[in-house]
């Protein structure tokens, strides 16, 4: 992507960078420092995270420290598995980010089509509210939310942790705005006049158009459910519905003696898969939160 | 729905009126029953003894009374508010710096560092918080040994007070302060040139311009994250949990960083006493609407101001 980039400003004749509002002019020493330092900081946990997954578990006790990857990642990841109930925990968080991602996306698009292109009383007020809601700290209900879920029968269930995530006041605001800026008025009200009614139109003009945006909130709600972990806490207690932040906790909790190479193991698993998810369309997932912080 | 042909010409004037209703009811019915009805329920449930199996007896304000009276609360208070300060206020400081910088003028490589500046936000707080507890270990950790390279004393990190609020922090900032610079990044982006070419023609440098221009120009952004990180900081719960290891629970042997979400999840789910979870649920969530008040006033004065 940089190179094509680079290409077509040697072939324009511009000179790289500055279309900057601040001076035009190279970045400063300042600049590469702060940037250098920044890298360093984000990616070195990482990086650590793998050092320790891979050397012999004596090895993060030896001083000095080891520096370098090791040979012994394989071994701790059988123990991972071993340890608790690893796979089926994956494949647990694997169901619920699914799920949760699938939902959000429909439920949101279509509450934010509604806001966004038909006519009804309080609109306004009802839209006004959706956005007041995000406010609210849903993380101290949880006490009658989990009498609740116990009434349900959703204990240990993976329903618990789909059901409540299947549609949120962020999802519904960014669908509103997608759909507001990707969906003419004209060709909402062409549809009507064609006969189809508001589905129709919802399910075969505006879903389509709204594609890239639809893209970014399943990530994000894919994500979100992926590392969730207060309420899966509350609300799984046996190891066969643990997801993976829940089974990474127990890892952590249950071992007589701390041992950070099988812990870190667990980590490399649970997380790489995320990491993949992310920078393969990390370019949009960034603009759209930057899109995101600008319309609210 | 009704059906036959008196009721077409109904159904076809119907969708108008009805069907957005429908629409957005998912949102409304999840939200209610999942978000505002537990929160209400809540203010119930604390006004009494709460046994999860038992019977529930009417306590009045007592739960709130003992709480009043209870230390390991007012433990719980102090030790929230400090590691939401020192991670809040370095941490958007940071962001604002790293914004301005990614805002500058950059060879290349522009999505790139964007990219890594997120990259810790979408790392799960639980892995997080275990690579930091190793990170912080008193005898092996690595932050140890740099201080011991360095000439510095070695720190017990999970044992002080101060120390260990020092170890969640960095947790959360790692986590959270490229997240800010992306949003105060979308902010600057909308700032007029002008602003800055007239500060050019005045002679004001970068370090001015950013002080005089950039800071009062994001000022609403500003206190969009300040209000976003409060109701954020003051529920951090996985990261001293987690950096409690076994004992994560109880916040460190002495409470010394046992967050009021934690003592939540103490009193209610580990020694299942409902009623005096839900008082500190309710305790919180003042302390959390009064600091968003705070917010606010103080951010329409120094608007209007």
């Amino acid at each position: 992507m940089t190179t094509t980039l680079r290409q077509d400003r040697a072939a324009a004749g511009t000179p790289p960078g500055p279309r900057r509002p601040r001076g035009a002019g190279r970045p400063s020493w300042f600049t590469y420092l702060v940037l250098a330092v920044t890298v360093l900081v984000a990616v070195f946990p990482f990086y650590w995270m793998f050092v320790v997954a891979s050397n012999d578990s004596s090895a993060v006790n030896d001083v000095p420290p080891a520096l370098v990857p090791g040979g012994n990642f394989l071994d701790h990841m059988s123990e991972v598995f071993a340890r608790v109930p690893f796979g089926r925990a994956l494949a647990n968080s694997f169901m619920v980010a699914t799920c949760v991602a699938t939902g959000q996306v429909f439920f949101s698009a279509l509450a934010g089509y509604a806001f966004a292109k038909l006519r009804f009383h309080g609109r306004n007020l009802l839209f006004v509210l959706v956005i007041g809601t995000m406010m609210v700290p849903l993380q101290l209900g949880v006490v009658p939310q989990f009498l609740l879920i116990n009434e349900l029968g959703w204990v240990n269930d993976l329903r618990a942790l789909i059901v409540p995530g299947i549609v949120t006041a962020f999802g519904v605001f960014w669908m509103r705005q997608a759909i507001d800026n990707a969906v003419p008025d004209e060709l909402v009200q062409a549809a009507a006049v064609d006969g189809a009614g508001t589905f129709r139109t919802f399910w075969s003009i505006v879903l389509p158009s709204i594609r890239p945006a639809a893209a970014v909130l399943g990530l994000f709600a894919f994500m979100f459910a992926w590392n969730d972990f207060f309420w899966p806490l509350i609300v799984l207690n046996s190891p066969r519905s643990f997801t993976v932040q829940v089974a990474l906790r127990q890892l952590q909790s249950q071992a007589y003696v701390t041992d950070y190479g099988v812990q870190m193991a667990g980590i490399v698993i649970a997380t790489v898969p995320l990491l993949l998810v992310f920078v393969l369309p990390g370019r949009q997932i960034v603009g759209g939160i930057m899109e995101g912080a600008l319309k609210s | 729905m009704p059906t036959g042909t008196g009721a077409g010409a109904l159904r076809r004037r119907l969708p108008g009126r009805t069907v957005p209703y429908l629409y957005i009811a998912p949102f409304f019915v999840v939200f209610g029953v999942f978000g505002l009805f537990p929160i209400v329920y809540t203010g119930w449930v604390s006004l009494h003894e709460w046994n999860p199996i038992g019977t529930h007896a009417w306590l009045g304000l007592r739960n709130y009374t003992d709480l009043m009276a209870d230390p390991r609360f007012w433990n719980a208070t102090v030790n929230t508010f400090s590691i939401w300060i020192i991670s809040t206020v370095p941490q958007l400081a940071v962001a604002l710096v790293l914004a301005a910088v990614l805002n500058g003028p950059m060879l290349r490589l522009r999505t790139g560092f964007r990219m890594a500046v997120l990259v810790p936000n979408i790392t799960s707080v639980v892995a997080v918080g275990i690579i930091f507890t190793q990170l912080f270990g008193r005898d092996f950790g690595l932050v140890n040994w740099l201080f011991d390279t360095v000439g510095l004393d070695r720190v017990d990190w999970p044992a002080g007070r101060l120390s260990s609020h020092l170890a969640i922090a960095s947790m959360v900032m790692w986590r959270w302060t490229g997240y800010n610079a992306l949003i105060y990044l979308a902010a600057m982006q909308s700032i007029p040139r002008s602003l800055y070419e007239v500060a050019e023609l005045d002679g004001a440098g970068r370090v001015r311009q950013f002080l005089h221009i950039t800071v009062p120009q994001l000022r609403p952004t500003i206190i969009f994250t300040v209000i976003v990180s409060t109701i954020g900081g003051l529920q951090v719960f996985a990261e001293p949990l987690v950096f409690g290891g076994q004992a994560g629970t109880d916040g460190g042997q002495s409470r010394q960083f046992q967050t009021l979400t934690l003592f939540l999840y103490e009193q209610g789910f580990r020694d299942l006493d409902f009623g005096y979870a839900s008082a500190i649920a309710w305790a919180l969530f003042v302390m959390i609407l009064v600091l968003s008040v705070v917010n606010y006033r103080l951010s329409r004065r120094i608007s209007t101001g």
